[in-house]
């Protein structure tokens, strides 16, 4: 991916102060249509908290939001998803009890006439959705998510984010707790969403992961931004380097 | 928010192919389902039938027409009340107030219409005393959700507080707290039957309109290019709820005829089905008992969905207190006390809801309620049995079903991840 285009998500010098602990100190961020970015750190480096930031459940202290060259204010998660902009957390946040459908339009049911469900537009609409990421390994779409495996889990969530018109979408650790196969999977499947022009965000805290799928890295150090490259360009060991020892402009506590 | 409507949002249509599962196909998925732990109503039914083959060769009164008949009538306020509990149940809560919340309603009801006291008409008592159910129960979920204390606690405290309320209201009024109902209308609630002619128009419309439904459903399926289920599957089962409704009708109307009460269960059976399966607010309830915060995520209000529960409890509890006062045709200081409240919560874990939250239906609380109430009234009819029998048998049964439920869901999820 070249460095053309404008970022459609764009963090200017953001920070977050959590009384006298600093988590974000001045980050810029930035994420165009059609790439994937790879937000990496330690823990404890603020990835978390930047995108808390963009969900709408924190607020910045400072710096500024710009989505599609305008400036923007995100009050709460609704302002998020109203920009488009989709967020898939680690504990993909699924109801067993339910099925895959009824998971898929959570919140946002389809309603035919007065008060009724329109089941069959909703489940044609998630069927169509899963064929057009490619997820093939779901039998059908009316089991319930207590059946399925980590990674058909992991899939139904993506294609809940992307389901709803969506222009970025925000990955946390969507590798974390699955085996080599199902990693495969999901990769291919965040893959697929840049191609398909979405903006993507993966936060992991596995490179070799990053480097198969990700374009760019974004490198976060003690609420900084420490380094940011080209995934062409650059190596595991650079990047890791980077998460452990990049240069901060300042250290919590240090008076240099 | 609208669904995605750039070119690239859907796929396109052709990729979706329509296999449509053959009967034998269908029986198979089924038989699946059933091997790997999803074994629905299936407990329950071979139970009733149980129950009936062993009280039918202990006693001839059994299943004889006029027992059918008290069965239903018996039934009849147990399954109003479970079908609140259901729902409690349903968000992982509990509601210890519904048989005192129910004797409320029913107390209330009977003072307004008492001929020497206010005097109102049925028509006005009957929905300002529902109202005031309601507002029991938006009181209870209100704390509940509000100050965060636990639902067994705050019900607990309703179960003690709403019994002392009755024993105020009988007592206030009369010296020996009974107090009769006088009120034809009220009395027919629970005491009236169906000529022979309505009793069949019943049945015929319950089962026409379930034919409606089904075929109604395939057809939008197929119109929307899903699979739908085979034609000899759906009139199978429609030929069966027929067998099943004409059966009882002809039953009903060799004794006294279906009982009125019957179409007020039919019609309450199959509104809150219809709530529960079929409507957003519904398939948000499942969802905060599933996952509440996945459900907040998703912009759910679950404090509201909790106390709306609360209140089709305290509701549905007010309904069975009508029903129950109706039968008897009058309140007493007893009302709601006894094992009123447990049966209910039984009834509805016999039926198959988990205590767990997210699982089950709301027709659980009739399944449920009539294994209680058989059981009660089967072992009623045989001679010289120490009474206490009684509740050991239905804790055994309570306690089968719990363990049935139990053993499906680990099976459930041990044959699930695949």
């Amino acid at each position: 991916m070249s460095d053309t285009g404008e970022p459609i998500l764009q963090l200017k010098g953001v920070s977050k102060h959590f009384g006298a602990v600093r988590a974000l100190v001045k980050v810029d961020f930035e994420v165009r249509l059609g790439e994937v970015m790879a937000l990496v750190g330690d823990n404890g480096a603020g990835k978390s908290t930047l995108v808390k930031g963009i969900a709408g459940i924190y607020r910045y202290d400072e710096g500024e939001i710009v989505f599609e060259g305008k400036a923007v204010k995100i009050h709460g998660p609704s302002d998020t998803a109203d920009l488009g902009i989709e967020i898939v957390y680690q504990d993909l946040a699924l109801a067993d009890n339910l099925d895959v459908v009824a998971n898929m339009f959570l919140g946002r049911e389809e309603i035919r006439r007065p008060y009724r469900l329109n089941e069959a537009s909703m489940e044609k609409a998630s069927r169509a959705t899963l064929d057009s990421l490619s997820v093939t390994t779901l039998a059908s779409v009316r089991q319930t998510v207590a059946g399925l495996s980590g990674g058909q889990r992991q899939a139904v969530a993506v294609a809940k984010a992307v389901m709803w018109n969506s222009k970025v979408v925000i990955l946390d650790e969507p590798t974390a707790a699955l085996g080599v196969a199902q990693t495969r999977q999901v990769l291919d499947l965040v893959r697929r969403l840049a191609d398909r022009g979405l903006a993507v965000v993966i936060i992991s805290h596995n490179l070799h992961d990053i480097f198969e799928v990700a374009h760019r890295i974004t490198v976060l150090r003690l609420g900084q931004r420490v380094a940011r490259y080209e995934a062409s360009e650059t190596n595991q060991q650079e990047v890791v380097e980077a998460i452990t020892a990049g240069t901060v402009e300042s250290v919590p506590g240090m008076t240099t | 928010m609208s669904l995605a409507s750039d070119p690239e949002g859907r796929a396109p249509e052709s990729v979706v192919e329509v296999t449509n599962p053959t009967v034998r196909e269908y029986l198979d998925a089924y038989w699946t389902r059933v091997k790997s732990g999803d074994l629905g109503s299936l407990p329950i039914i071979f139970g009733l039938i149980a129950i009936a083959i062993i009280f039918s060769s202990q006693s001839d009164v059994f299943l004889s027409a006029p027992n059918f008949v008290n069965l239903i009538r018996q039934s009849a306020g147990l399954i109003l009340i479970a079908i609140g509990v259901v729902f409690v149940l349903l968000i992982a809560e509990i509601d210890l107030s519904v048989g005192f919340v129910s004797a409320v309603v029913g107390v209330s009801m009977t003072l307004l219409l008492r001929q020497s006291g206010p005097d109102w008409a049925w028509w006005f008592v009957i929905p300002l005393v529902l109202m005031l159910g309601a507002a029991i129960g938006a009181l209870h979920g209100t704390i509940v959700t509000k100050a965060r204390v636990p639902s067994f606690v705050v019900t607990l405290a309703g179960f003690l507080g709403w019994s002392g309320v009755v024993l105020i209201l009988t007592t206030e009024f009369t010296d020996s707290g009974t107090i009769l109902i006088r009120d034809d209308v009220v009395i027919g609630i629970a005491n009236s039957f169906f000529s022979d002619f309505w009793g069949w128009v019943l049945a015929i419309v319950a089962v026409g309109a379930y034919a409606v439904l089904q075929l109604a459903k395939r057809r939008a399926r197929s119109r929307a290019g899903l699979p739908v289920r085979p034609m000899l599957i759906i009139s199978a089962q429609v030929t069966a709820l027929a067998v099943v409704a004409v059966v009882a009708v002809a039953v009903a109307n060799s004794d006294r005829g279906v009982p009125m009460v019957a179409l007020l269960l039919l019609g309450a059976l199959v509104f809150w089905s219809f709530i529960a399966s079929r409507t957003r607010f519904g398939r948000h309830i499942y969802a905060v008992g599933g996952n509440p915060e996945a459900a907040r995520r998703a912009g759910i209000n679950v404090d509201r969905i909790r106390i709306a529960v609360f209140m089709i409890s305290s509701f549905m509890a007010g309904v069975g207190g009508i029903v129950l006062a109706s039968r008897l045709r009058s309140v007493d200081p007893a009302a709601g006390g006894g094992n009123l409240l447990l049966n209910a919560i039984a009834a509805a874990v016999i039926g198959g809801t988990s205590l767990f939250g997210g699982h089950g239906k709301v027709v659980s609380a009739l399944l449920g309620a009539l294994v209680i109430a058989s059981l009660d009234n089967g072992l009623g009819l045989i001679p010289n049995l120490p009474s206490g029998v009684k509740f050991v048998v239905t804790a055994l049964v309570l306690l089968a079903a719990v363990l049935v439920d139990s053993f499906t869901r680990r099976r459930q999820q041990s044959s699930g991840i695949a």
